[in-house]
C-alpha cells in the first residue's frame, strides 16, 4: 500500500503547496485593492484616527484642518469656515464618503500615498505619529468671500479664474453646506445631517459650479462670434437682424428681445445689444461643424477640473438648420458650467490661449517640502491673439456702452457679456455674467449664474442680477 | 512494503524532544495569550497564572502518558498540536475582548481543550493498540451513519447559519459529524482492509485505466448516496466533501487502483453540479468565491474575512491590534481570517505549515506501519486533516468556494476539538507501533512482517 500513501502524500503537498500559494498571491496582488475599497471599514476607521493634512487657501487659511479629539478617532476634522470653501474641500464623513479635494487628495492628505512612503518609514522609526501632506489650493480667500457675499441667499454659483494660468481663484456655489455637520464623530448626527442636506430640494450638496451644466444663453453668443471672427468676419461686417427670424424648415418665429437697430447691424453691435436673429444668422452662415470645432477649443464636450470631478459641458451633435440657429445663440441642447463659461472668457482674455483650470497649486510634505507642484498646461488656442483682441473690444463696448453696464468699475475697463437662458417655459430663467478686467491685461475672469432669482420675469436679465456679482468678485480679485 | 529491505535502523524514542518541543510550544501559547491581554486591556487577566500553571501540567500528563504507554510514537505530533491549541485559545480569548462586556469563549474552548486532552490520554494510555478497533467494522460502520444522521432527527437537530449540523441537547449543542468522521475512518479502514482483494479485481479497461467491476461499486455509490444526503438535507457541503473524499482516498490506497479515484472524482463532481443547480445556497457559495465584490450584502462574510486578510499584510498587525471582530464568526469558522489579520500572511503561512507537519508526520506512519489495517487508518486520518484544513482555509482566503468546516484544533467548538485530539491520540498510537523496534527482525521474512501472531507477541 505504499505507493499509493507516498501518491496521496503528493496529492496533500499540492494542497498545502496550492494554501501556502494563495496566501503569498493574496499579499501580493489582492491586498491594495482590498485595502482601497470603499466598504472596507478597517482602512476607513484607520483613515479616520489619523492626524490628517490641511487643505489651505492663500499660503495660510486654513479650509479644512484636523484638531486632536479625545474619542476613538483621536482627530476631528474641521472646517474654520463653516460654508465658504464647501465646494472646494468638499465634506470627509465615516459613512458617505468623501467628496471634493478630500475625496481626489485623499491617500496624500490621509499620509497613506506611494510618494509619502519615506515619510512614513521614518514616523515609524522615530515613532512620532504620522501626519498626512497639506494640499496648497489656488484658491483666495478675499476674492472667494467677496463673491459669496455678493451672490448672498440666492441660488447659483461664482467661478473666477486667473487667465493667464487657469488657476481657480474663487468656487462659490449657493445654497452649500457646513462640512462640519457630516464630519463629525457622532456618527447617527453626522448621518442625520448628510441625510437632511441630500434630501433638501435645492441640493446643497451639489457643486454648481463644476458639476451642473446649465441653458448658456447670450453667454453662448460669446463663441458664436469666435467662430464667425475665426471664419473671417470683422466686429464690423454687417449681419441681417430681422426683428424676428422664421426658424428654416419650421413655422416658428425666433424673436429678439433687445431692439437690435433696424434690420441689418455690425457683430460688434449685436454682441452689445445681445441680438438674438443677428447671431442666429451668424451661426447659420458659419455651420454647426465650424460653430461646434469652435465651442470644443474653448473646451466643451470634455470634462475639466478632475481634482473636483467637474463635468462636460455640451455642444450638441447632428443638427438641422432651426436647431442650429438655436444653438448659435445658447438654447436647445447646448449646455454649460459655470466653470466652462469662465473659460470661455478666460481665453479670450488671455489672447485666445486656453489654459487647463486647476485648483490644486502644489502639495507639501509634513515638512513643507513640496511633494507636486502643478505647473500652468495650455489646453489650446482657441483663436488667433488678433481675433481675441477684437473680442475683447466688443467684450469692453458690451460694458461701457451696452447691456453690461452694472459690471463696470471705475478706474478699470472690463470686458464682459450678459445672459438669460430660459431652461424650460414653466421655470424662471437663468441669469449669466461672464466678465474679465482689466482688458488691457486681464488679471481675472468671471462667470456668474443666478437661478430662477425670486423676482418679476420681465425684470431678470443678466446684467441685472449676475454683473453685480461678477464685479464685487473682480474688484476684489484687483484689489 | 513488500520490496523494501528489513528495517535496519532501530528507532529512537526522542521523547526528550519531545518534552523540548513541548515546553517551547507552551511557551510560545502563553506568550500569545499574555501579549493579547497586553495589547488590548494593557494587563495581564488575573487567570493568568492559573492558566499558565494549568496548561503546564496538562501537557506534562499528556507528555507522561504518551512516554509511559506509547514511548515510540512520533515526538512531533503532540507539540504541534499544542501550539495550534494553544494559539486557538488565544485568538478566542481575542475576539472575546472585542465584545463589551467581554465574552468567556476562551474557558469553555480550555474546558474542551481538558476533555480534548483526557480522551487523549484515554486512547493512549488504555486503548493503546489501534488493531483492536479492526473488530467492530459494521457496529462503526452503523454508529458513524447514524452520528451523521443525527441531526436530521426532529427535536434534537437544530439548524445554525443555515445549515442543520447541530445537536442540542440539554443546552449543550454538538457536531456529531465530527464523532463521525473518526468513527467512520476507523470503519471504512477495517471494512477495506478486508475487502481490498475483491475491490482491486479489474472490471472494465477504459483509455488505459482500469475500472472496477460494476457488482463492487456498491459501497462507493453508498457513501455517495450518504455525502449526497448530507449535502441536501443539512445544507453542508464542507461535511459531504470529507466524508467522500476520506473514502475514496481511502478506497484506492487500499487496492491501489486509480480508477476509484477517477470514479470518485467524477462521482463528486457530478452531484456537486446537480446540487449547484439544485440549491441556492450552493450557488451563493460559488458566486460569493466567483465574484465577492458583485454583491457586498449577501457575501458580506467572505469579503469582511477578505479585508481582514489585507488589513493583516505581510507581518500582521500584531495580536490584538487588528479588527477580527468585524468579521462575523471570526472565532469558528473564519479563524483562520482573524489569524491572518492580527499574525499576518507569515503568521497564517506558519499555522499551515504546522498542519502540513501533523499530516506528513502521519501519512509517515502509514509508510512506516507494518499491518495494513493500522496503515490505512493512519493515512485516512491524515488525509482527512490535510482534506479539512485544505477546505477550510482554502474558503477562508478564497482558494475555494468556502463550505463550513472547523479549523480543526483551532475553531471554537467543542465536538471538533475533541475528535481531533482522539484523531492525534490514534495517529500516535499507531505510530508508537510503527516506530517500535522488532525483537526478531532479523529473523523476519519481509512479507511476514505483518502478522498478527508476531505482534501479539510481544
Amino acid at each position: 500500500m505504499n505507493k499509493p500513501i507516498r501518491r496521496v502524500a503528493l496529492v496533500a503537498m499540492i494542497m498545502f503547496a496550492l494554501l501556502l500559494g494563495n496566501v503569498t498571491y493574496s499579499v501580493l496582488f489582492r491586498q491594495a485593492s482590498l485595502d482601497a475599497n470603499a466598504q472596507n471599514r478597517r482602512t476607513r476607521d484607520a483613515e479616520f484616527a489619523q492626524d490628517r493634512g490641511a487643505i489651505l487657501a492663500a499660503g495660510k487659511v486654513p479650509m479644512a484642518e484636523t484638531e486632536p479629539s479625545d474619542d476613538r478617532f483621536r482627530f476631528q476634522r474641521v472646517y474654520p469656515n463653516d460654508q465658504l470653501y464647501a465646494a472646494v474641500t468638499g465634506f470627509y464623513s465615516y459613512d458617505h464618503g468623501r467628496t471634493g479635494l478630500e475625496n481626489s487628495y485623499n491617500t496624500e492628505l490621509a499620509g497613506t500615498d506611494d510618494s509619502l512612503f519615506v515619510n512614513r518609514l521614518v514616523d515609524l522609526v522615530t515613532n512620532r505619529s504620522p501626519q498626512g501632506a497639506t494640499v496648497q489650493t489656488t484658491i483666495v480667500p478675499r476674492v472667494q468671500q467677496a463673491a459669496t457675499d455678493a451672490l448672498g441667499s440666492q441660488k447659483g454659483a461664482v467661478v473666477a479664474l486667473d487667465p493667464r494660468t487657469g488657476a481657480v481663484l474663487a468656487m462659490v456655489t449657493s445654497p452649500s453646506y457646513d462640512p462640519n455637520q457630516v464630519a463629525g464623530h457622532d456618527i447617527d448626527e453626522a448621518n442625520t445631517a448628510w441625510t437632511r442636506l441630500a434630501k433638501t430640494p435645492e441640493r446643497p450638496l451639489s457643486n454648481r459650479a463644476a458639476r451642473e451644466i446649465y441653458p448658456p444663453g447670450s453667454v453662448f453668443k460669446l463663441v458664436t462670434a469666435a467662430a464667425a471672427l475665426e471664419d473671417g468676419m470683422s466686429p464690423d461686417t454687417k449681419v441681417a437682424s430681422p426683428d424676428r427670424l422664421k426658424l428654416p424648415n419650421t413655422v416658428t418665429y425666433l424673436p429678439n428681445s433687445t431692439d437690435c437697430g433696424g434690420s441689418e447691424t455690425t457683430l460688434s453691435n449685436a454682441l452689445r445689444v445681445s441680438c438674438n436673429t443677428a447671431f442666429a444668422n451668424v451661426g447659420l452662415e458659419v455651420g454647426q461643424d465650424k460653430l461646434r470645432e469652435q465651442a470644443q477649443k474653448f473646451g466643451f464636450n470634455a470634462r475639466h477640473l478632475a481634482d473636483l470631478n467637474g463635468v462636460a459641458s455640451q455642444f450638441p451633435d447632428d443638427m438641422d438648420r432651426a436647431q442650429l440657429a438655436l444653438s448659435s445663440i445658447g438654447q436647445f441642447d447646448v449646455a454649460a458650467s459655470p466653470l466652462q463659461m469662465a473659460m470661455v472668457t478666460a481665453a479670450i482674455a488671455n489672447d485666445g490661449a486656453l489654459m487647463d483650470p486647476y485648483v490644486v497649486a502644489r502639495v507639501q510634505r509634513p515638512d513643507l517640502k513640496p511633494l507636486s507642484t502643478t505647473k500652468p498646461a495650455k489646453l489650446s488656442q482657441a483663436m488667433s491673439a488678433a481675433n481675441a483682441k477684437e473680442l475683447q473690444e466688443m467684450m469692453r463696448i458690451v460694458v461701457a456702452e451696452g447691456t453690461g453696464s452694472n459690471a463696470a468699475i471705475s478706474g478699470v475697463e472690463v470686458g464682459g457679456k450678459t445672459g438669460t437662458a430660459q431652461s424650460d417655459p414653466s421655470r424662471k430663467p437663468f441669469a449669466w455674467f461672464t466678465s474679465f478686467a482689466p482688458v488691457e491685461n486681464p488679471e481675472v475672469a468671471v462667470a456668474v449664474i443666478v437661478e430662477d432669482a425670486d423676482i418679476p420675469r420681465q425684470d431678470i436679465a443678466g446684467g441685472r442680477l449676475a454683473a453685480p456679482i461678477a464685479r464685487a468678485t473682480m474688484q476684489a480679485a484687483l484689489s | 512494503m513488500s520490496t523494501a529491505a528489513p528495517m535496519m535502523v532501530v528507532p529512537r524514542k526522542r521523547r526528550g524532544a519531545e518534552l523540548f518541543l513541548l515546553l517551547f510550544a507552551w511557551i510560545l501559547v502563553l506568550g500569545a495569550y499574555a501579549q493579547v491581554d497586553l495589547n488590548v486591556t494593557g494587563e495581564l487577566s488575573p487567570r493568568f497564572p492559573v492558566l499558565a500553571a494549568g496548561t503546564g501540567i496538562a501537557v506534562l500528563f499528556a507528555h507522561l502518558a504518551v512516554r509511559w504507554r506509547i514511548p515510540y510514537a512520533d515526538p512531533v505530533l503532540l507539540p504541534c498540536v499544542v501550539v495550534l491549541n494553544g494559539i486557538g485559545v488565544a485568538m478566542i480569548h481575542r475576539i472575546d475582548l472585542v465584545n463589551d462586556p467581554p465574552l468567556d469563549g476562551a474557558r469553555t474552548q480550555l474546558i474542551w481543550t481538558t476533555l480534548g486532552l483526557l480522551l487523549f490520554i484515554a486512547v493512549v494510555a488504555v486503548l493503546r493498540d489501534h488493531r483492536p478497533l479492526q473488530g467492530y467494522t459494521y457496529t462503526l460502520g452503523l454508529a458513524g451513519l447514524v452520528l451523521l444522521l443525527l441531526p436530521l432527527v426532529p427535536g434534537l437537530g437544530t439548524e445554525k447559519f443555515g445549515a442543520q449540523i447541530w445537536i442540542e441537547i440539554g443546552g449543550y449543542s454538538f457536531q456529531p459529524a465530527e464523532a463521525a468522521k473518526v468513527v467512520l475512518a476507523i470503519a471504512f479502514a477495517s471494512y477495506l482492509v478486508e475487502k481490498r482483494d475483491v475491490l482491486a479485481l479489474a472490471g472494465w479497461r477504459v483509455l488505459g485505466l482500469d475500472l472496477p467491476r460494476a457488482r463492487d461499486l456498491g459501497p462507493i455509490l453508498g457513501v455517495w448516496v450518504v455525502s449526497l444526503m448530507i449535502l441536501v438535507s443539512q445544507r453542508d457541503l464542507g461535511t459531504s466533501l470529507l466524508f467522500f473524499g476520506l473514502f475514496v482516498m481511502m478506497l484506492y490506497v487500499a487496492t491501489e487502483r486509480p480508477g476509484w479515484v477517477v470514479l470518485g472524482t467524477g462521482l463528486f463532481a457530478a452531484g456537486g453540479y446537480l446540487a449547484f443547480l439544485l440549491f441556492d445556497h450552493v450557488k451563493i457559495r460559488i458566486g460569493a468565491w466567483l465574484d465577492p465584490f458583485g454583491d457586498f450584502e449577501r457575501y458580506y462574510q467572505v469579503i469582511t474575512a477578505q479585508f481582514g486578510l489585507a488589513w493583516g499584510g505581510l507581518l500582521g498587525t500584531g495580536l490584538g491590534e487588528g479588527r477580527p471582530g468585524l468579521t462575523p464568526l471570526a472565532r469558528s469558522d473564519f479563524i483562520a481570517a482573524a489569524l491572518g489579520e492580527e499574525l499576518g500572511a507569515t503568521g497564517l503561512m506558519a499555522i499551515i505549515l504546522i498542519y502540513g507537519l501533523i499530516v506528513f508526520r502521519g501519512l509517515r506512519t502509514a509508510l512506516q506501519c507494518r499491518d495494513p489495517f493500522g496503515k490505512l487508518l493512519a493515512a485516512g486520518l491524515a488525509f482527512g486533516l490535510a482534506l479539512q484544513v485544505f477546505t477550510i482555509i482554502g474558503g477562508v482566503t478564497r482558494l475555494l468556494p468556502l463550505t463550513g468546516l472547523t479549523t480543526p484544533f483551532m475553531s471554537q467548538g467543542g465536538s471538533s476539538l475533541v475528535s481531533n485530539w482522539i484523531v492525534i491520540g490514534l495517529l500516535m498510537v499507531i505510530s508508537h507501533h510503527a516506530r517500535r523496534p522488532i525483537a526478531t527482525a532479523v529473523e523476519l521474512d519481509p512479507d511476514n512482517q505483518t502478522t498478527q501472531l508476531l505482534s501479539r507477541a510481544t
